[in-house]
């Protein structure tokens, strides 16, 4: 592959795939904590945290970005406290780009966990409390395991979204090759420059191959889950 | 000792109970709230106001004590099986076992011998019949060792032989386990079965609580538990059988026949509706009843309206009710403290003694 595709190329490939799955796993328990809120508790400001959610979904991807950067920029308030107490530096590097890809996808991930939630059964949970077992205990043991194909679903496609993030992660951490240039944004720069366009098309076909991977995996977990589970 | 007072706005409930062991029912129309005290015992509704002790208080509004569900030792059969979908039988009946604190009442082994449900503990349980799930569901909730179990119509949605088989089981159940049981229900032949405390619960608010036997033939309650429904449970011993195939029962008012084989020495309790009892003034010839007994009219009770009344009869210490017409009321004079004879027009066994 190394000769297929030119060494930029390979690096933002490695790069994206690595962003990709740090802004899913990182995610993942956020994302699970907020669908819970969403899906089983009514409080004051329920309506706000899920219009916040959904915010990246249905904004400008660049204002998002920019977002970003005023709040996690190196003078942003969190961005600033993070440098300060942390040492740890989000704009301009991949670990923004793992930021931007986590927050753009984050609405995606919520949806299908809240989804997969409120389509369990709380009689089951109510059932397993009588048994004798704490609320967290019901978690792990009944709710957890039914909303296993919704979590996967959800991770998935998390994933996809974080994968062909583009707007909101050139406007927060630059188009910096081997550091914050992922797939989409070598796509582009690549179809910049007038010889690059082979390697552009290669790109998109790798992206393709990626993204049908990823899904073909989650379409066969789902179903040895869902037969697991019993829905099926 | 079970012992519930609780009152809160919705749903509409005030009433104050006690069940002193063994199994006692809740019962009641639809929607007169029996299945909100349950969910309130089991600590998974809470009450506006009020205490509920089982041994050791467990929710209380004056303290502000309301343990959760999982803390307070009651496990629950519900309408429906409620089993994990995602666990397999065998998995779903030792659900409880890792979170007791107490061995089951009963050993695993013997339990899934009573329910019968031996060849089905490799099964997945979307393949189980509505009977077999309900089986598994009851031995689930015994297997957590509770101090308490609660019963939620546990067979309502069932067919009349799924019914009786769990039934059956229940039967077992109280016996071999001692374990007290909460049982609710609307369906009388249940209650009589299996309860020895009645709680009537009508509106919210409590009708009457009381022995099954005592309560069953309080002639103000007749129409409650639903006219023709009403009628007394009397204690017996099975003394053996005629060479003819009937079945002597020995009773403190004198013998009776029944045509069912039973085993000789079992103590058993008889039930006679009300509607399935004659009254006459002398012993009766030539009739081809066999089961008459000499009773004495303790008390009248006319219908509000309607032709009817309720006469209370006292059967050598036991009470007994017979629902006549008020023109044979009248006709034959009764009044308290008449010696009658009672023909028994049908008599059925409402489980061992």
């Amino acid at each position: 592959m190394a000769g297929w595709l030119p060494p930029e190329a390979l690096t933002a490939l490695a790069l994206s795939l690595r962003v990709s799955l740090w802004a899913t796993g990182l995610s993942l328990p956020f994302g699970l904590a907020v669908a819970w809120l969403l899906a089983r508790r009514r409080f004051p400001g329920h309506g706000l945290l899920n219009g916040l959610v959904h915010l990246p979904l249905i904004l400008p991807a660049v204002v998002t970005g920019y977002l970003l950067l005023l709040a996690f920029g190196r003078r942003g308030v969190i961005g600033g406290w993070l440098h300060e107490v942390l040492g740890v530096t989000l704009a301009f590097r991949w670990t923004g780009a793992v930021l931007a890809a986590a927050v753009m996808a984050f609405p995606l991930m919520v949806r299908a966990i809240r989804l997969s939630l409120e389509a369990v059964d709380p009689r089951l949970e109510e059932a397993a409390a009588t048994l004798g077992a704490s609320r967290l205990a019901v978690f792990a043991t009944v709710t957890l395991p039914l909303i296993l194909p919704g979590l996967l679903a959800g991770a998935v496609l998390a994933f996809a979204k974080a994968f062909g993030e583009f707007g909101a992660t050139i406007t927060f951490v630059a188009n910096i090759p081997g550091q914050t240039q992922t797939l989409p944004l070598a796509i582009y720069t690549f179809l910049q420059v007038p010889e690059g366009e082979g390697a552009a098309l290669r790109l998109v076909l790798v992206s393709i191959a990626i993204a049908m991977t990823a899904l073909g995996l989650s379409e066969l977990l789902a179903r040895r889950i869902a037969r697991r589970v019993g829905r099926r | 000792m079970l012992e519930v007072a609780i009152r809160s706005s919705r749903p509409d409930l005030d009433l104050a109970f006690a069940a002193p062991g063994g199994v006692t029912a809740l019962f009641g129309p639809s929607g007169a709230g029996k299945t909100s005290i349950l969910r309130a015992v089991a600590g998974l509704a809470t009450p506006d106001a009020g205490r509920i002790h089982s041994d050791r208080p467990l929710f209380d509004s004056a303290t502000g004590l309301n343990l959760p569900p999982h803390r307070r030792r009651i496990a629950c059969v519900f309408q429906e099986p409620r089993l994990f979908p995602h666990l397999s039988v065998a998995a779903n009946l030792r659900y409880g076992q890792r979170f007791a604190a107490d061995r089951p009442s009963l050993p695993e082994a013997r339990l899934i011998e009573i329910l019968g449900i031996g060849p089905i503990l490799g099964r997945r349980t979307a393949t189980l019949s509505g009977g077999e799930a309900q089986r598994v569901a009851l031995g689930r909730a015994i297997l957590a060792a509770p101090r308490l179990l609660l019963l939620d119509e546990p067979m309502t949605a069932l067919d009349a032989p799924r019914r009786a088989e769990i039934m059956t089981c229940l039967e077992r159940l109280r016996y071999e386990t001692g374990l007290p049981m909460l049982l609710v229900s609307h369906a009388l032949d249940e209650v009589v079965r299996l309860a020895t405390t009645l709680v009537m619960i009508e509106g919210g608010r409590l009708r009457a609580a009381g022995p099954v036997a005592d309560l069953l033939a309080d002639p103000a309650l007749a129409e409650t538990l639903g006219g023709r429904e009403a009628g007394a449970l009397l204690a017996g011993r099975v003394a053996g059988r005629d060479p003819d195939g009937l079945t002597r029962i020995d009773t403190a008012a004198g013998p009776l026949w029944l045509p069912q084989a039973l085993v000789p020495g079992v103590a058993m309790r008889l039930r006679v509706r009300a509607a399935d009892i004659t009254l006459a003034l002398t012993r009766p010839e030539g009739l081809s009843a066999l089961n008459i007994l000499p009773v004495t009219v303790t008390a009248l009770v006319p219908d509000g309206q309607g032709p009817g009344v309720t006469v209370r009869l006292d059967c050598a210490g036991a009470p007994l009710l017979a629902r006549i017409t008020a023109r044979s009321c009248a006709a034959m004079a009764l009044r308290p403290g008449l010696p009658v004879w009672a023909v028994l027009k049908a008599l059925s066994i409402a489980g061992a003694g």
